[in-house]
């Protein structure tokens, strides 16, 4: 408990305390600084869009890697952990070196609002595969049977029949990976050239108030970041809980 | 479109996603390392400054790893086998890293042990540096290193039961003996996974560390700080030999996944 406490919880409460050291209006005028809110906006939005576009994507390959078929299939498989294992500022630096501007592709996105996402994506590839696989492998393929044998379409069995058991796995992949792009850094340094008002994403705001000593500042949009994350580990806690409910 | 046709194309998009944002980024640094053939990348490895980094990354896993994973196993079978007030919390707590971001952590640490900091005074008093130096930089690799072999042995704890432990100890083990001949086979493949996953972590930390060690190259840069410097320095042959050396560590870490996985499973 008192190893938690000293490396966890006491250093959290610190930040909350830092922010509010000046009192409300100072913490409030903090976070509502333009380029704060700018900062702020663009993590939201763009972890929203790398969640959702995750819902998809993550749920397609998961089902390939479970349902199909096909050579190599198992060295696919554990490429999907990849990016938990890779070093982020290596994944940032990897996708510079394709998508940047000396790529060999000719496709520049270096220092734009695509190469956020691009980054984010890369990180948050496994959570939704990883959450929705091992659900698919359970499921029992009479049901999808039975619906075909009863005229539905292909479409109409994913859409009526595995869509429904497969979205509480979803929403909990989407919700981590929503909760890791909020935070994320390392991967974001590099390639997106940290502009003020356009790809500077929260954490790298903080970062760059710490550098400039407005510690403060720093702590207070640090506390809303915390406090986006605390809401969502209580979403998954309580969804989860009332999932497990409902199997008994 | 026929069943064969969907499941192609299905299979076509999902690998086409994988490669365009997976493989072929990291392919291509393998490439672009040796570009210029060998030499130049192992001479940009092999610099005191390369090598010092990488040697301090090991020592921020050699010291954070081990001592997460005796918190990690205390733990789980606390939660797990106790009955104990406020457990809640302690779960909600030991989930925290996953959920913070890395430069949070950073600041929260800059401010609990640096100077102006809460314990920064009485550590100044004894001749302690702790930010902007390696205890720091540690602490950090801790705390981002946390959960893993926590929520690794969890569910294997769970799994398990009592039975076989109180089997032992009717028959007379002690507490301890309990653990070492019991427990710990019984929880080892789980507690493996916990550790190389903690290892990876600790390996790739970047944002904590980048905010807690003032970055002095050659004495407070890791390894992933040391990637960011040379790409600063426009030195790309040095950001990409490291980035490829971590990389192959990543590459291996993933091989010990899937070994452990399987064996897990079975």
């Amino acid at each position: 408990m008192a190893y938690l406490s000293l490396i966890v919880l006491i250093p959290l409460a610190a930040v909350v305390d830092k922010s509010l050291e000046d009192g409300f209006d100072t913490f409030w005028a903090a976070v509502t600084n333009e380029q704060a809110l700018a900062a702020l906006k663009l993590s939201l939005v763009a972890s929203g869009i790398v969640a959702a576009i995750n819902a998809v994507t993550g749920t397609l390959i998961a089902w390939v890697l479970v349902r199909d078929d096909f050579r190599g299939k198992g060295v696919v498989n554990s490429l999907i952990d990849l990016p938990f294992a890779l070093p982020t500022i290596v994944a940032g630096l990897t996708l510079l070196a394709l998508y940047g501007p000396r790529g060999p592709v000719g496709i520049d996105v270096a220092y734009t609002k695509v190469a956020v996402i691009l980054a984010l994506l890369f990180v948050t590839l496994p959570f939704v595969v990883r959450a929705v696989q091992p659900v698919l492998m359970e499921l029992d393929e009479e049901m999808e049977e039975a619906a075909a044998s009863l005229g539905a379409g292909n479409l109409t069995i994913f859409r009526r029949v595995i869509l429904p058991n497969l979205t509480p796995a979803i929403l909990a992949g989407v919700a981590l990976a929503f909760a890791r792009s909020v935070g994320e850094f390392g991967s974001l340094v590099l390639i997106t050239g940290n502009l003020p008002f356009d790809t500077e994403v929260a954490s790298v705001f903080i970062f760059g108030q710490i550098e400039s000593d407005r510690v403060i500042g720093a702590a207070a949009v640090s506390v809303v970041l915390l406090a986006v994350s605390l809401v969502v580990l209580l979403g998954i806690s309580v969804a989860s809980r009332r999932g497990a409910r409902h199997e008994r | 479109m026929s069943a064969r046709g969907a499941r192609l194309g299905l299979r076509t998009a999902a690998l086409g996603y994988l490669f365009l944002l997976l493989a072929a980024p990291v392919g291509l640094i393998f490439f672009r390392t040796f570009e210029h053939g060998l030499g130049p990348a192992w001479e940009a490895v092999t610099t005191p400054e390369a090598q010092h980094a990488f040697y301090l990354t090991f020592v921020m896993i050699a010291i954070a790893v081990p001592l997460n994973t005796v918190f990690g196993v205390t733990c789980a079978l606390m939660l797990v086998r106790s009955r104990m007030p406020g457990k809640a919390l302690v779960n909600a707590l030991i989930d925290m890293p996953f959920a913070v971001s890395p430069v949070v952590i950073g600041l929260a640490l800059v401010l609990v042990y640096g100077n102006d900091g809460w314990f920064g005074g009485w550590l100044t008093e004894r001749g302690i540096q702790v930010i902007f130096s390696v205890p720091g930089m540690i602490l950090a690799t801790i705390f981002v290193s946390l959960p893993f072999v926590v929520r690794e042995v969890v569910p294997v704890l769970r799994e398990i039961g009592t039975e076989q432990e109180q089997a032992a100890s009717t028959l007379g083990a002690s507490g301890w003996q309990t653990f070492r001949r019991v427990t710990l086979p019984s929880i080892r493949w789980g507690l493996t996974y916990g550790i190389v996953l903690a290892t990876a972590r600790a390996l790739g930390e970047f944002g904590a560390i980048s905010v807690v060690s003032g970055k002095l190259s050659g004495e407070t840069e890791t390894a992933t700080l040391f990637v960011e410097q040379r790409f600063h320095q426009f030195d790309l042959t040095g950001a990409y030999a490291a980035s490829m050396v971590l990389a192959v560590m990543a590459l291996t870490t993933l091989l010990a996944m899937n070994f452990l996985n399987r064996r897990r499973t079975h």
